[in-house]
């Protein structure tokens, strides 16, 4: 290796300094090289090394060459020597393996000064390249490390002793907690809590609460592993048992923040556009800052384990101009996209966009570069949606999107779906008569239900329906199914093939104050007989509107939120019964469907279940004005375990947790032994029950023998002074009326008088 | 425990007061009027009338034979409580926000508010007891201003020496009651203003009521807090039950911050605090507006609360409120 490099040495122009005039007097050298034999082990302070560089064959090496170049020049370390006739440049070596045919996947670059080294290498390390990420080192400090005299086991000479590697917390730690809780993050005023739930929702503390964590919000990554905390400069994801140790973003005026679905990638967004400080122009490009070019953005994406930014983009385009001959005013309101902008893929490959009614732009993680160097035109395109099935690519297939157009001139609206990155449709829906379409995908990927808001004659809207795409089936098979009213709420059973809505026949009545609005819920499932979607059980009359499905299935929460006067939640069992089988009524569907209980909370303004479905909470948050900020902690069985009323309360989040890694025949045999399981349980629970009560009457007699004997020596001073004053001792006061005399006071009052003479 | 409704004032409550043996109970409100009512069966029993303004303050000597009231018509008067006649008058340049009697019913105190021009100023009275009273002495004792925040409430600390105080601020204070010097202080007691301040039977400790939705009980010696009950509305009263280890506090949200028409947004409810656990251990409803005043019988058998509703609601524990134990055999020993 070393061989390689001195050969090119004397060959590049102006290294270390010597003109081109001396060479030209060819002095014999060798004497002096000899004497100023340079040791492998230091020098060569301007060669670097790079790592993983693409392997490449003959053909392609001048184009590599070109494409790397220009890589380090943008990264801010460009090579100043030019291409000889062949391509190749002396101060740019890449090793050859001559048997393959091959490049050996590694290059040296030499520069023309050290400072000028160090400079690059500062800019060039972990730099991208295509997909791959370069790795760069010093050339010396490549000999010194692989010379090490390093035995088995023992830390180098030299090296400080306490340099020994520390364990990192473990980041999934918590999933491994004996008693399998739950934890959930509360925010109030200032400060934030990580607290387990334990039994009967008791909050006990998980982590010393950190003050930092208290500015603007909290929220947890989708998995789980990352708490992340919004400030004012940038986001900070905290990580770990003890949650120390901050990753930090920095993106100033930070307002909303998204995860990718795996959690590799972090999104950021600001309201107010990028702006970077002037920098000095011969510092190093920090990878993890903005730079000039960032300029006016407002959108980040970020890497989250090595927080590199990877790419930003603008905020929301401008809405286009209308066509001509059309009064702005005429038009409806522009339609705005919902949080999140980009829309990730659920494997994290892809991040898609949607520029309203031109395109859908799909860039490439981690590179961000647009799939194809194109953004896919779709006329019209409104809103799009990513399949959830994380499975799909693991299994050799392609991600799908849906999206949907509506209707323009002649032309029908379309509900697609679309495979990336191969850009096929392999199903539409064309539909008439549209006023706005609603894509669900259930979280499995399984269906996918387009609820289509339909206008009538004379252009209201007043009936929906649901186009059903089975997504999982040969030729994504759709059902249809027609409703007399307008579904305002719509909400699949997580892992399962049944879905609830509310509905209602006056969807834009304005209510007058103190009135309640006339909405039903409505319940279907899949006919087992037919195979096709049907009605299982509607409820009439209901102010419901909110529909919240346990993560697990089976269990939904029905609420009425925003409401003054109404503030009801329904707990629902769609498949209760009062032994282990479930019964299933052929004639009556929903007869299975069981109210488990109703409770009330002032004020909520939202409803979450616990990631294990054992527990909901109904939270009333100051973020919405709520009247009376707190958070309610109930069973699934809508058991009200702790009710918690919190002045200037703001967010009440459970920490999700990954997908089970348990196969599906693992989990089977669980439910199938749940009873000697549960014994466990039941048995642990009764020892902790009895240990905290046991704990719990140790702490009151505590108290009880702090008060008495406070109070005794109080009560003797007192006497003491009262005596020294000449007083009686105060008589306590005693329940007896032993001195007291019970006055008792008869009250004749004659009312009438008669006479009357017997006769005897 | 059902309870007596006394309705005979007009305007909201101000302060209700037991005497010593518990069968009176005088009531103070905006109404200008003070009522007295026996507290067996509600029945009135007469009124007190010549105040020219909101009567602030309520003050029942040991004996039951005195009466101390305050008044927004800057006066603070004596009355004999057996005939309702008006025994002396004392007039100050602004309105009577407290008064209070020592345990030997020898010294009166009063707080005066602090207005334009006067600042707020704590006198205490010597009140002759000779004959039918009536010859009274013009000038205090003792006249001082509390130097920072204005106190709100105030009442003697056992054998009289001291005045213990409540200020706007959310400082408890103790005041020689000879020279009106400050002997100990704790500035953080309150995080707001205090609402009121009852002794504990003995007068060794004392609990305080704030607007900043707490209540404390604080050692009368050093005025150290000794346990917090925190609610989640503002307070305006709180009183220590003999017999039973609680303490019951009362308040709700003013009705100007009242957003709701509904009542259970308001919180006005009296609560039973646990006074060595610090927990909650019942609630009473009833009222429809914020409770500004609560008294509990001498003897534990009772207590009335007075509201911004202008009723006041007598409560006479039933059996099952003696006989229960929330905690078990967990009891203090008072």
């Amino acid at each position: 290796m070393p061989v390689a490099v001195q050969e090119n040495q004397p060959s590049s122009s102006k290294v270390n300094g010597r003109t081109e005039d001396e060479e030209d007097m060819e002095i014999d050298y060798s004497e002096i090289e000899e004497k100023y034999a340079v040791s492998p082990l230091d020098g060569f302070d301007n060669v670097l090394v790079v790592d993983n560089v693409p392997v490449i064959d003959e053909g392609k090496k001048k184009k590599l060459y070109e494409r790397l170049r220009s890589t380090i020049a943008k990264a801010g370390a460009p090579l100043s020597g030019t291409a000889d006739a062949e391509g190749n440049y002396s101060d740019m070596v890449m090793p050859w393996d001559n048997e393959k045919g091959e490049s050996k996947g590694y290059m040296f670059l030499t520069y023309p000064s050290a400072e000028l080294a160090t400079h690059a290498l500062r800019c060039l390390d972990q730099v991208l390249f295509g997909k791959n990420r370069l790795y760069v080192n010093r050339f010396g400090e490549i000999e010194r490390y692989a010379s090490m005299n390093i035995e088995e086991g023992s830390t180098p000479k030299n090296w400080p002793a306490d340099s020994q590697a520390v364990d990192k917390e473990h980041l999934r730690s918590w999933l491994a907690d004996p008693q399998g809780r739950d934890q959930f993050v509360t925010f109030r005023d200032t400060t934030v809590e990580i607290n387990w739930c334990g039994r009967n929702a008791t909050a006990e503390r998980a982590v010393e609460p950190n003050p930092k964590w208290a500015e603007l919000f909290v929220s947890w990554s989708p998995l789980g592993t990352y708490f992340t905390t919004l400030h004012r400069p940038g986001v900070a994801l905290w990580q770990g048992k003890s949650f120390s140790e901050p990753h930090r973003f920095t993106h100033p005026g930070v307002r909303l923040v998204d995860f990718s679905p795996c959690e590799n990638y972090l999104v950021t967004f600001a309201p107010e556009p990028i702006v970077t400080s002037p920098q000095d122009p011969d510092s190093p490009p920090d990878p993890r800052k903005f730079a000039p070019e960032d300029e006016g953005n407002h959108i980040a994406v970020w890497e989250v384990k090595t927080g590199l930014l990877l790419r930003t983009f603008p905020g929301e385009a401008p809405s286009p101009a209308p066509p001509a001959g059309v009064d702005p005013k005429d038009l409806p309101p522009p339609r705005k996209l919902a949080w999140p902008l980009l829309r990730w893929s659920p494997d994290d490959k892809y991040v898609a966009r949607c520029l309203m009614g031109s395109q859908i732009s799909v860039y490439e993680a981690p590179t961000m570069g647009l799939l194809d160097k194109k953004s896919i035109k779709i006329d019209g395109v409104l809103d799009f949606d990513w399949c959830p099935d994380a499975e799909l690519s693991a299994n050799g297939k392609e991600n799908l999107l849906a999206f949907w157009t509506p209707e323009v001139e002649n032309q029908p609206a379309r509900v697609s779906l679309m495979a990336i990155p191969s850009r096929t449709t392999p199903r539409q829906k064309n539909l008439y008569n549209v006023a706005d379409v609603k894509l669900h995908w259930q979280d499995q990927g399984t269906y996918l239900c387009c609820k289509v808001d339909r206008l009538n004659r004379s252009k209201k809207v007043n009936s929906s329906n649901l186009e059903l795409f089975r997504v999982k089936e040969k030729d994504y098979p759709i059902e249809a199914v027609e409703l007399k009213e307008v579904c305002s709420h719509f909400a699949w059973e997580p892992k399962g093939s049944r879905f609830a809505m509310v509905t209602t026949s006056e969807p834009n009545a304005i209510l007058p104050p103190g009135q309640l609005p006339k909405n039903n819920v409505e319940f279907f499932h899949v006919d087992p007989k037919k195979g096709i979607f049907r009605l299982m059980r509607r409820l009439e009359n209901k102010t419901t509107n909110s529909l919240t499905w346990s993560p697990k299935g089976r269990f939904i929460v029905l609420a009425t939120i925003g409401l003054s006067i109404k503030h009801d939640l329904e707990f629902w069992d769609l498949d209760f019964t009062t032994d282990d089988k479930v019964h299933k009524n052929e004639t009556d569907p929903g007869a299975n469907m069981q109210l488990l209980a109703t409770g009330e909370h002032y004020g909520m303004s939202e409803i979450a279940w616990d990631p294990s479905g054992r527990y909901v909470t109904s939270t009333a948050s100051s973020f919405r004005n709520s009247p009376e900020p707190g958070y309610t902690i109930w069973d699934f069985k809508g058991q009200d375990l702790s009710r918690n009323q919190l002045d200037k309360f703001k967010q009440f989040l459970w920490r999700p947790r990954p997908a089970t890694l348990l196969s599906k025949d693992e989990q089977k045999k669980i439910r199938k032994n749940l009873r000697e399981y549960s014994k466990r349980f039941d048995e642990e629970d009764a020892a902790e029950e009895s240990n905290v009560s046991a704990e719990l009457i140790a702490h009151r007699r505590r108290l009880i023998d702090e008060w008495n004997a406070w109070r005794a020596k109080r009560i003797k001073e007192l006497a003491a002074e009262r005596q020294k004053a000449g007083l009686q001792a105060i008589p306590a006061v005693s329940a007896q009326d032993e001195e007291r005399e019970t006055v008792e006071e008869w009250i004749e009052e004659t009312i009438d008088e008669t006479e009357e003479v017997v006769m005897s | 425990m059902k309870p007596i409704l006394l309705q005979g004032h007009e305007r909201s409550l101000t302060q209700i007061v037991y005497n010593k043996e518990g069968d009176l109970l005088f009531t103070a409100s905006k109404d200008h009027i003070i009522n007295v009512w026996f507290s067996s069966n509600g029945e009135r029993l007469g009124t007190y009338s010549g105040h020219n303004g909101s009567v602030w303050s309520l003050a029942c000597d040991s004996q039951s034979k005195l009466l101390l009231s305050g008044a927004a018509d800057n006066t603070m008067k004596l009355w004999d409580i057996k005939t309702g006649e008006c025994l002396k008058t004392w007039e100050f340049p602004t309105a009577v926000k407290r008064v209070a009697w020592s345990d030997d019913d020898n010294l009166a105190l009063c707080i005066t508010e602090q207005r334009s021009g006067y600042q707020g100023a704590i006198r205490v009275y010597e009140i002759s007891h000779e004959g039918d009273c009536k010859n009274q002495p013009d000038e205090p004792i003792t006249e001082f201003s509390p130097i920072g925040s204005k106190a709100t409430v105030a009442a003697f600390a056992p054998l009289g020496h001291e005045i213990i105080t409540g200020h706007e601020s959310g400082k408890v204070a103790l005041f020689d009651a000879k020279t009106g010097e400050e002997i100990e202080s704790n500035e953080r007691a309150h995080s707001g203003a205090v609402t009121d301040l009852q002794l504990s039977p003995d007068g060794t400790y004392f609990v305080t009521s704030s607007k900043d939705k707490t209540a404390r009980i604080h050692d009368t010696k050093n005025l150290a807090v000794i346990k917090t009950f925190t609610t989640e509305t503002p307070l305006n009263s709180a009183c220590i039950t003999p017999l039973k280890p609680y303490v019951i506090v009362g308040g709700g949200q003013d009705a100007r911050s009242v957003t709701t028409t509904s009542t259970r947004s308001g919180k006005f409810e009296t609560r039973f605090w646990h006074r060595v656990f610090e927990e909650e251990v019942g609630r009473v409803r009833g009222h429809f507006g914020p409770i500004n005043t609560i008294a509990v019988h001498p003897e534990g058998k009772a207590f009335a609360s007075g509201g911004e509703d202008g009723y006041v609601r007598v409560h006479w524990f039933d059996d099952s409120y003696f006989r229960s134990k929330p905690y078990g055999d967990l009891e203090p020993a008072d």
